[in-house]
């Protein structure tokens, strides 16, 4: 695993990647890591026991507004994550890519606290990578998926636990079954054959219930998740600005054209 | 050499030897050879491989050709065990690279964090240094120059054109600077490494491996019967040369030196 670095007496070589390195650039041993890494805790009061500040209801708040879907099909998962970066009421890019590819054949797509989550989503991928490396085999989505899961697990009884909201979508290169996990930052892990996070639930699940099958070619998949952005168009209150698709197919991961321009008329 | 300069690591002999690091290149020259080779847009690595006993599975037996990333491939000459934890400290570092600075390292980078590594070895207590050198081969994130190095159980490391480390890598060092040429393509370059390797490989393509890496490529290692196709062709090339010294040749004109192994090959038991 990649994250804890090896001590020099040459015990314990097995390490994990690190988040980051020294300010210096020399690399530093587990401890020294940990202790210079920790991000210091926000300054609250003593009656909040968590860490409920004006700061935390905001994001959390934008992070719903995030929109984040995995539907699955016969043979593929298609990810979709809306391209809006957003800080407080201000929008301040439009084509942000909250997807990272773990290997060949996993996708994981990401939203909650800014920085929280593009850290996490690499430190994942890092690690991915390093056990393909190491091993000359890839991990399968189910595997990453438990893996993910445990770090959370770990995160959420630290000092300060990442807040980050989860779908992994990935096909299994031998079998070619597709498969879909929904994560969320309190490492709740669950199997599903389409999902969404934030907001987009309320509008996306009941369509989903109603029109998704199992067997489901990639454009009906596709034909499906414009119903969905549809009706988050009709029903949000703010411009998610589009949405970033890819699918994961047996022999990759592609990504997909999707018209963000239409126009939805609202009911 | 009981002389005890060659109990602890970290002393020096009073001619200024460090006997544990001297051994370690022993080592080295026990192991099988492996080559390097540079072409224009190519760079080939050459192993001799360890014929298997019959028992043995070939299929997941570890090769001496390992990536460290994607676009980082080294081959070792010496304990193989050693070079397991030497190759998992640099893929390592190539990931926790590409975490802490979005970029893949260059082939400059890991060569040296692999050298500082194999240094850190000869100058700590209560470790040996490691028993292997490296041949680290690959291209730079976005770059077209191929890119060969060399590491060595002292830590030190050096860029090469070509180049040999294992046993008889002096033979094939030598042959390799008599026929190294500039601007080799691909077919030229795999040809070199080959002919090369068959200076000291007896047996032929099935002991030898080969693999090679051109930008923004994947490795590529060459299925056995491509090898053969290409060592065949050598020989053949090779008996017709020899025949045509032996018409070439009038009595008397032959040289009478008594052959004898070079002393890298008695080194090398």
């Amino acid at each position: 695993m990649l994250g804890r670095r090896h001590s020099e007496s040459g015990t314990g070589a097995w390490g994990q990647v690190f988040p980051a390195r020294a300010p210096n650039g020399s690399l530093l041993d587990c401890w020294t890591f940990k202790q210079a890494h920790h991000r210091p805790r926000p300054q609250q009061d003593d009656n909040s026991s968590t860490s409920t500040t004006p700061t935390a209801t905001t994001t959390r708040t934008i992070a719903k507004m995030e929109v984040l879907l995995g539907i699955t099909g016969k043979d593929f998962t298609i990810i979709a994550a809306s391209k809006a970066a957003m800080r407080g009421a201000t929008i301040l890019k439009t084509s942000d890519d909250k997807t990272r590819s773990l290997n060949k054949h996993t996708l994981m797509a990401f939203s909650g606290e800014a920085g929280d989550t593009v850290q996490f989503a690499e430190y994942i991928q890092r690690n991915a990578q390093l056990y393909s490396m190491r091993n000359e085999s890839d991990l399968s989505p189910s595997a990453l998926a438990h893996f993910v899961r445990g770090e959370l697990a770990t995160s959420l009884r630290s000092r300060k636990p990442y807040n980050v909201n989860l779908l992994m979508g990935g096909v299994d290169p031998i079998t070619g079954k597709p498969s879909l996990y929904w994560l969320d930052y309190l490492a709740s892990l669950a199997d599903v054959p389409y999902a969404a996070h934030g907001y987009a639930q309320y509008y996306c699940l009941s369509i989903l219930d109603k029109h998704h099958h199992p067997d489901i070619t990639l454009g009906q998949g596709i034909k499906l998740l414009n119903m969905c952005t549809d009706e988050l168009k009709r029903r949000l209150p703010i411009d998610f600005k589009g949405m970033v698709v890819k699918a994961v197919k047996a022999d990759g991961i592609i990504d997909i054209e999707f018209d963000d321009d239409k126009i939805v008329k609202s009911a | 050499m009981a002389s005890g300069y060659d109990r602890a690591l970290s002393v020096f002999s009073p001619d200024g030897h460090v006997f544990q690091v001297e051994y370690a290149g022993e080592a080295v020259k026990r192991g099988t050879c492996a080559v390097g080779v540079k072409g224009t847009d190519v760079v080939v690595l050459g192993c001799e491989k360890r014929s298997a006993m019959k028992l043995q599975d070939t299929r997941i037996t570890p090769s001496k050709i390992q990536l460290l990333d994607n676009h980082v491939a080294l081959a070792f000459a010496g304990l193989n065990a050693d070079a397991r934890i030497l190759v998992d400290k640099a893929r390592l570092e190539a990931q926790s690279h590409r975490l802490s600075v979005e970029d893949p390292v260059t082939i400059d980078y890991i060569t040296k964090y692999v050298a500082g590594v194999q240094q850190r070895y000869t100058q700590a207590g209560g470790v040996r240094p490691f028993g292997i050198s490296t041949l680290i081969v690959g291209f730079d994130n976005g770059g077209k120059v191929p890119r060969l190095y060399q590491t060595e159980p002292s830590g030190i490391y050096s860029a090469w054109k070509a180049n040999a480390i294992g046993r008889s890598s002096k033979t094939v060092r030598e042959f390799l600077e008599r026929n190294y040429k500039e601007d080799m393509d691909r077919e030229a370059t795999i040809r070199l490494a080959i002919k090369s390797l068959l200076e000291v490989v007896q047996t032929g393509a099935k002991n030898i491996e080969i693999a090679l890496m051109a930008p923004g490529a994947s490795i590529e290692t060459l299925p056995t019967e491509e090898i053969e196709g290409y060592v065949k062709e050598i020989e053949q090339e090779k008996q017709e040369e020899a025949a045509k010294k032996k018409t070439g040749r009038t009595p008397g004109t032959g040289t009478a030196a008594i052959l004898t192994r070079s002393q890298d090959d008695s080194a090398a038991e």
